[in-house]
């Protein structure tokens, strides 16, 4: 038949042995429940690391919840921690979907921030324009920046070859000393490693510019990036399910022979998907510091590119997905100041992504415990 | 004994009950008895039963699909089965993995290699060994291996590096690979998929060598004719389930098989109607290109082929028909002049030369001609997306794709549960019946098929040459590559023989001489093999 070769191991039990068959078909609902259930085990593992410290699992996780989700307030500031993830997560499940693995949506972010910057700092457009031209244009050099800072890499293995994991990395400390630069030398407010405060018409609308009509919002720091971001996510999955440029990323992915054989040009597409990847990451850097910090600032962002990499990851580059994984991520950011600085946050994200990771294994290999009887089944 | 199940006995003229054959004549090495395996929505093996004698060559005959390689997968350790006794030497076996198998003197030599290109022929064999230990005297395994190899009749050094190797040569370090782990019964996976004729002798020699010494040989194939020639006797297989067991090759005709394996009679009366002589659809001169290293591949490369006309490059693998193949389509890039319909296309995109209908089976369904994590759907549009029915601009209308695909899968009888099936999921003939069908339903000018038939059984083979000379009798150029003689005789108008890159002689099919063409590919020049260059091209009925 036309399974591969099995991958049988023995473990020592005498009696009986775990085999792994390779699976023909994966039913339908297998991956979303492997990925609750490996969240599950996770969420387990994580809480017996928390006793094992001395807390009490439950009361961190119900302090989670509480602080990400409790109230109207906190689940705004939960969206506005998510739409960068939105943004970066969709760059990220971009590239991968070709196997491209740019792990730069950091540095791509970073410099998507800086570009959007330079139009009121610079300034590209006179001071005094009105936000409806000030944004848009902010918009589009947030996107350029990135997508310049992604063709870098891009062109590189493009042309030479050189890998990508590499190189993306690489930009990322460029792309922070470059911003380092800005904040400390030209455009620094008074010495402080900032810039001085965008004027009202750089920064995204947010829910709270209405409340003098609805009390009710007062307070809602959720801006308008995040609707940019689900509407980005929205284009994203119709260009790859739906376009013919989607299909040739797949197949890229799948096989570069198959596709160089269907006539698709490769080195093309691996410079449109690291501009459009780039792009969407300095999306996220744009609406970051127009929506969320009015100022171009040092470590602006607490490694919202380097998360994306697991959020992509957990939406199986998914680009619909990207959108509740982030919200999920934003929530344990937000949270984890709350609960602690850096540890336990970050300890819980990298134990969901090994055991996503480790999870897949099912998907591939039908898992059997067999007896180890001296002779098979007798049949007659 | 004799009351075995009803429905494994063999049928019509072969009512021959081997399980009293073999009681009268000798030990069993292997023993599989009432074999069940099920996959999801198929039985693989539904009660199977079969028998190797000591000391002989048993082939197990059957189409792609029929349940062969499941069975020996289960008694090499890989799978287990669902019901059903194995023995070896007599005694009942459970192997937990091909380790096991491995321990009681089963090895298993499968069709895709597994070696180590990089490393020596001895190096390769000790791979996952426990000696050497530590240090690495591979001088004294060197020794023990040649003489392992010579009193076995496989001629290969020990010191060479794999990469080195031909392909009969890296099966034969396959072979020693099991031997050297004290293998007394050899599975052998359609061992000769991969071979060129002469090659095929000698691995034949190398067979029999190893049965007069006492061990015994599982020939697994689909191919009539090899195995009437090496085997000692044959079990034929279909569909799961035993439809002659254990015949003796000299019982038997190539036809008998042929209806055993099938299910029907299989006739291969194809229809080469008369064509006139068309236009020039592909015309080379002069072409150069170089091969993967980097050394020279085709030196000096000039054909001619009309439309209505196939003509058929012999060559062993290796000699640079692959290339010409490449180079045609746009895959590779090359000096000189390559003419499509008076256009030189020489290093153009690829996507130029599949704009001017040249369609292409190539030689690796598995990592050229399909994308393997990818629908059946994804995988029948690749060279048909960018156009209508299933483009609107830059959108995919992904139902009209799903029309085309249903239409294909049906027409060309691709088994498989959907379009939506992974193209990894599907057996070798339904694999090539995929890529055939997108190559031919484009209605190509031009077709370059490469190794068309490789690999595939009596009944996917016939409906594949059929599919050819319809798509000639259409008014198609094809220029058909293959290292299987027979068919380039059967198809082709013209035949060209490829040695080393170049054009060594071409002949008409119906002039063409098997031992001049064999001569010729295997490198003698065309004055030793007294080759009449046949005018080129121009003649039109056959």
């Amino acid at each position: 038949m036309s399974a591969g070769p099995g991958r049988p191991s023995r473990w020592a039990g005498s009696l009986f042995s775990v085999r792994l068959e390779p699976r023909l078909y994966a039913p339908r609902w297998l991956s979303p429940a492997l990925t609750i259930g490996a969240v599950a085990v996770a969420l387990v593992l994580s809480g017996i690391i928390l006793a094992v410290v001395g807390a009490d699992p439950i009361r961190v996780y119900a302090h989670i919840l509480r602080s990400s989700f409790g109230s109207i307030g906190v689940i705004s500031d939960t969206l506005v921690k998510a739409t960068p993830l939105i943004l970066t997560g969709l760059a990220c499940a971009l590239a991968f979907r070709m196997r491209l693995w740019n792990i730069g949506a950091e540095g791509q972010l970073l410099l998507g921030a800086w570009a959007a910057s330079a139009v009121v700092l610079l300034p590209i457009v006179p001071a005094g324009t009105p936000g409806f031209i000030v944004l848009p244009v902010m918009l589009v050099a947030g996107f350029l920046g990135g997508a310049f800072w992604g063709l870098i890499p891009g062109f590189l293995k493009a042309r030479f070859g050189v890998n990508e994991i590499i190189a993306t990395l690489m930009l990322n400390y460029i792309a922070f000393s470059w911003i380092q630069y800005w904040v400390f030398g030209p455009w620094t407010e008074g010495g402080f490693q900032m810039t001085k405060q965008f004027p009202p018409e750089a920064w995204l609308p947010r829910l709270d510019d209405l409340a003098d009509t609805y009390p009710v919002l007062s307070g809602l720091t959720v801006h308008t990036g995040f609707l940019i971001a689900v509407a980005a996510a929205v284009v994203l999955w119709f260009v790859l399910e739906r376009s013919a440029w989607g299909y040739e990323i797949r197949l890229i992915g799948d096989s570069p022979r198959a596709a160089r054989y269907a006539g698709i040009r490769i080195a093309r597409n691996i410079l449109l998907v690291f501009a459009v990847s780039g792009g969407l990451a300095g999306l996220a850097g744009m609406t970051e510091i127009s929506g969320v910090v009015h100022r171009l600032q040092d470590n602006f962002s607490p490694g919202y590119g380097y998360t994306a990499i697991i959020v992509a990851y957990l939406a199986k580059f998914h680009p619909l997905r990207v959108v509740p994984v982030a919200i999920l991520f934003g929530a344990l950011i937000l949270a984890g100041r709350e609960i602690q600085p850096s540890g336990v946050p970050a300890m819980i994200q990298g134990i969901i992504l090994f055991c996503l990771i480790a999870s897949e294994v099912f998907l591939r290999y039908r898992v059997s415990i067999v007896r180890r009887a001296p002779v098979a089944a007798e049949a007659r | 004994m004799t009351g075995g199940p009803a429905r494994n006995a063999p049928s019509g003229p072969f009512g021959m009950d081997e399980r009293r054959v073999s009681e009268v004549e000798g030990p069993l090495a292997v023993e599989l008895r009432g074999i069940v395996k099920r996959f999801p929505g198929v039985v693989a093996n539904d009660g199977v039963d079969f028998a190797l004698r000591v000391g002989e060559v048993h082939a197990l005959l059957g189409e792609n699909g029929a349940g062969k390689s499941t069975l020996m997968n289960i008694l090499d350790g890989l799978y287990q089965p669902d019901a059903g006794v194995i023995r070896i030497d007599g005694q009942p076996v459970a192997f937990g993995s091909p380790r096991d198998a491995i321990a009681a003197g089963l090895g298993m030599v499968h069709q895709h290699f597994t070696l180590v290109a990089s490393q020596t022929v001895t190096e390769n064999i000790l791979i996952g060994l426990d000696r050497p230990r530590f240090r690495l005297r591979l001088a004294r395994y060197d020794d023990e291996i040649a003489r392992l190899a010579e009193t076995n009749g496989l001629h290969v050094d020990p010191r060479a590096k794999v990469w080195q190797l031909s392909v009969g040569e890296q099966q034969r370090v396959e072979i020693l690979k099991v031997l050297y782990r004290g293998a007394r019964v050899l599975i052998m996976d359609e061992p000769t998929a991969v071979l060129a004729p002469q090659e095929i002798d000698d691995l034949f020699g190398t067979l029999r060598s190893m049965t007069a010494a006492g061990r015994s040989i599982i020939f697994i194939s689909h191919k009539l004719g090899e195995v009437l020639e090496i085997a000692d006797r044959i079990t034929v297989m279909r569909r799961g389930r035993v439809t002659a067991a254990g015949l003796p090759a000299t019982s038997v005709t190539k036809g008998q098989l042929a209806t055993l394996m099938v299910g029907r009679e299989v006739l291969e009366n194809l229809e080469r109607i008369p064509m006139p002589p068309g236009s020039v659809a592909l015309a080379l001169e002069g072409v150069e290109a170089d091969g993967d290293k980097g050394v020279p591949a085709l030196r000096g490369v000039s054909l001619e082929l009309r439309a209505g006309e196939i003509l058929g490059i012999a060559a062993v693998a290796g000699n640079g028909q692959s290339e010409l193949a490449e180079v045609v389509t746009g895959l590779r890039p090359c000096r000189g002049r390559v003419l499509i319909d008076g256009q030189d296309v020489a290093n153009r995109p690829v996507r130029e030369a599949i704009g001017r209908g040249v369609s292409h089976v190539p030689e690796d369904r598995t990592g050229v001609g399909t994308a393997p994590n990818l629908s059946i759907v994804d995988n029948l549009i690749m060279k048909s997306y960018r156009a209508s029915p299933i483009a609107h601009g830059w959108a995919m209308d992904m139902s009209a794709a799903r029309g085309v695909a249903t239409q294909l899968k049906d027409g060309y009888e691709i088994a498989a549960p959907t379009i939506d099936t992974e193209a990894r999921l599907l057996s070798g003939g339904n694999l090539q019946r995929l890529i055939l069908a997108r190559e031919i339903d484009s209605r190509p000018r031009l077709m370059i098929a490469v190794q068309p038939t490789r690999g595939l059984d009596v009944g996917a083979i016939e409906s594949t040459h059929r599919l050819l000379l319809e798509r000639r009798a259409a008014g198609a150029a094809i220029l058909l590559i293959s290292e299987d003689l027979d068919e380039i005789l059967t198809l082709a108008d013209r035949v060209a023989v490829m040695y080393e890159g170049r054009i060594t002689g071409q002949f008409d099919a119906d002039e063409a001489d098997v031992e001049r063409i064999g001569l010729l590919m295997t490198g003698a020049s065309a004055e030793e093999a007294g080759a009449i260059e046949a005018a080129p091209a121009s003649r039109g009925a056959v």
